[in-house]
């Protein structure tokens, strides 16, 4: 590769209780959170001329041509834009795309970006989803409540597979909802236990109200440049030393094995390839939790565990604070925020973690980390490898 | 009473599958060239990639290789029929479909069961193929 990138910038927006702490559009969200991230990194707008974003908003309208509408609402000049929407894992992708551009030289300075506000909205809709046409023609009219039945499916058969627990997916979102317990910016915080988790309603057997993600506003930004760039500004650079993605299926009716992540094995397999890494040597870890069946799968798929292990690996708190196995440091789409397509902070939260900016909930000499986002209905993934220089 | 569901927008690709269906047939396709069935239609074999394919009714016999319980509705128009079953169906041909059980014993649905298809006329237009325990 010639010209490696790193991360320089990133922001979250803040939100109260979920809900945005200071109100305003999907666009001044974004506006906020790229100042933000610029400003940490000691760059400022005139710098970018690249710009990734995916989102749900505006559509019909601005929205399906997002990256230009951000453009002109920021006044940036760009050189290469992308806006590649893969769900969840869109943001993960964009940074792969970024490395991709940046190596090459067809740009210096990117931002991705992303603003949901979901929760004020009052709407868990994701905007512009029309009627039962195309392929969805064959599956709307049953019913399927989405996301939650698709992964629901999954959970289903996973458990048919390999007889994989209710007990051991609560186990998931109890180890999280400690992590969120020491983040401030977090929005659930109270104590959870498995007995909780699964006393909470039923919505889509065999998952409950907390294997659920959150639903909340959110936004943030990342900004990347070349590494050589990056060792002059205020950060200390997060090298992005691996990235890949893959894609499995659209609708949960065409994916091919329900109870295995196979695209997932091949994106982790690729981005680990790319820097050199093996499973054993990640000592942080954040992976897409839109339910707690999305993280025992892809725990899996990634080679943290054999196939059809994920139940067993994650037992006994395995995957909390002060456990053998980091994950999900920030409270994650389980209890910090899910604003819909909640990739972005996967990615922000590894880059802290690599500098030590965590504080109590820092994980201990963390040098390598990876962010695994899965978008859709286990639809799309993208990995990628963060290392400290 | 108009019916508030869902309902699929026909096109040119999709039409043969929803005529059959009216005429409580279940309709797949089948690829000449590498002899597989698939489901939904397409214009090319999405194994070989191949443009030989063709219609061929499906004995609508297959097994529950998933499911979930819907216990929140999909939306309003599907609250009163809450707690219902949304599967995805094998058939025995070979491809799976997304699909409802018919039944008021939701929680004694398995995978692996067997189950046949039934015909839903749920408007004068359109007929849904859901399934029951065979």
């Amino acid at each position: 590769m010639a010209r490696k990138a790193a991360i320089v910038g990133v922001a979250d927006t803040l939100l109260r209780d979920g809900v945005l702490a200071e109100d305003g559009t999907v666009l001044q969200i974004q506006a906020r959170a790229a100042k933000a991230a610029l400003e940490e990194a000691g760059l400022s707008f005139d710098d970018v001329d690249a710009l990734f974003a995916a989102g749900a908003w505006g559509i019909p309208g601005p929205g399906l041509f997002m990256t230009t509408t951000l453009a002109e609402y920021l006044g940036l000049r760009l050189s290469y834009m992308d806006g590649t929407q893969i769900g969840g894992s869109s943001f993960e992708s964009h940074l792969s795309h970024a490395v991709a551009a940046i190596a090459e030289g067809r740009c210096e300075v990117a931002l991705i970006l992303y603003g949901s506000r979901q929760r004020s909205d009052a709407s868990r809709t994701l905007g512009g989803r029309g009627g039962a046409m195309l392929n969805s023609q064959f599956d709307a009219p049953f019913g399927l409540p989405t996301p939650v039945g698709a992964y629901a499916m999954a959970a289903m058969r996973h458990m048919h597979v390999n007889g994989t627990t209710a007990e051991q997916l609560a186990e998931i979102a109890v180890a999280t909802r400690k992590w969120a317990a020491l983040n401030p910016a977090a929005t659930m915080r109270d104590p959870l236990s498995i007995a909780e988790v699964l006393a909470s309603p039923m919505i889509a057997d065999p998952l409950h109200l907390r294997d659920c993600c959150l639903v909340t506003d959110g936004g943030g930004a990342i900004v990347v440049t070349s590494l050589e760039r990056a060792r002059d500004l205020k950060k200390p650079p997060v090298v992005v030393a691996g990235a890949a993605e893959a894609t499995s299926h659209w609708a949960i009716s065409s994916m091919p094995d329900l109870a295995w992540l196979q695209h997932a094995a091949d994106s982790g397999k690729r981005a680990m390839a790319m820097a050199g890494v093996g499973p054993g040597d990640i000592d942080v870890v954040e992976i897409y939790d839109s339910f707690t069946i999305t993280v025992l799968m892809s725990l899996e798929a990634l080679g943290f565990c054999g196939r059809g292990e994920g139940g067993a690996f994650v037992q006994g708190q395995r995957t909390a604070p002060g456990g053998d196995f980091p994950l999900n440091t920030n409270g994650g789409g389980l209890s910090y925020c899910h604003p819909g397509m909640y990739g972005l902070f996967l990615i922000t939260e590894a880059t802290r973690q690599l500098r030590g900016e965590c504080g109590s909930r820092q994980v201990k000499d963390a040098e390598v980390a990876l962010a695994h986002g899965t978008g859709g209905v286990l639809s799309t993934v993208a990995s990628c490898i963060l290392t400290r220089t | 009473m108009t019916y508030e569901k869902p309902l699929p927008v026909i096109d040119g690709e999709s039409q043969p599958f929803w005529q059959a269906a009216r005429e409580h047939r279940l309709a797949i396709m089948r690829c000449r060239d590498c002899g597989k069935h698939f489901f939904y239609p397409r214009e090319l074999c999405p194994f070989c990639h191949r443009a030989a394919v063709e219609w061929a009714n499906a004995s609508g016999r297959g097994k529950i290789y998933t499911f979930t319980i819907a216990r929140r509705p999909a939306g309003p128009a599907f609250k009163a029929d809450a707690p219902y079953v949304v599967a995805l169906v094998e058939l025995e041909e070979g491809p799976r479909l997304m699909t409802n059980i018919v039944t008021k014993e939701v929680d004694r649905i398995r995978i692996g069961q067997a189950v046949k298809a039934v015909f839903d006329d749920v408007t004068t237009e359109v007929t849904l193929v859901k399934f029951a325990p065979a």
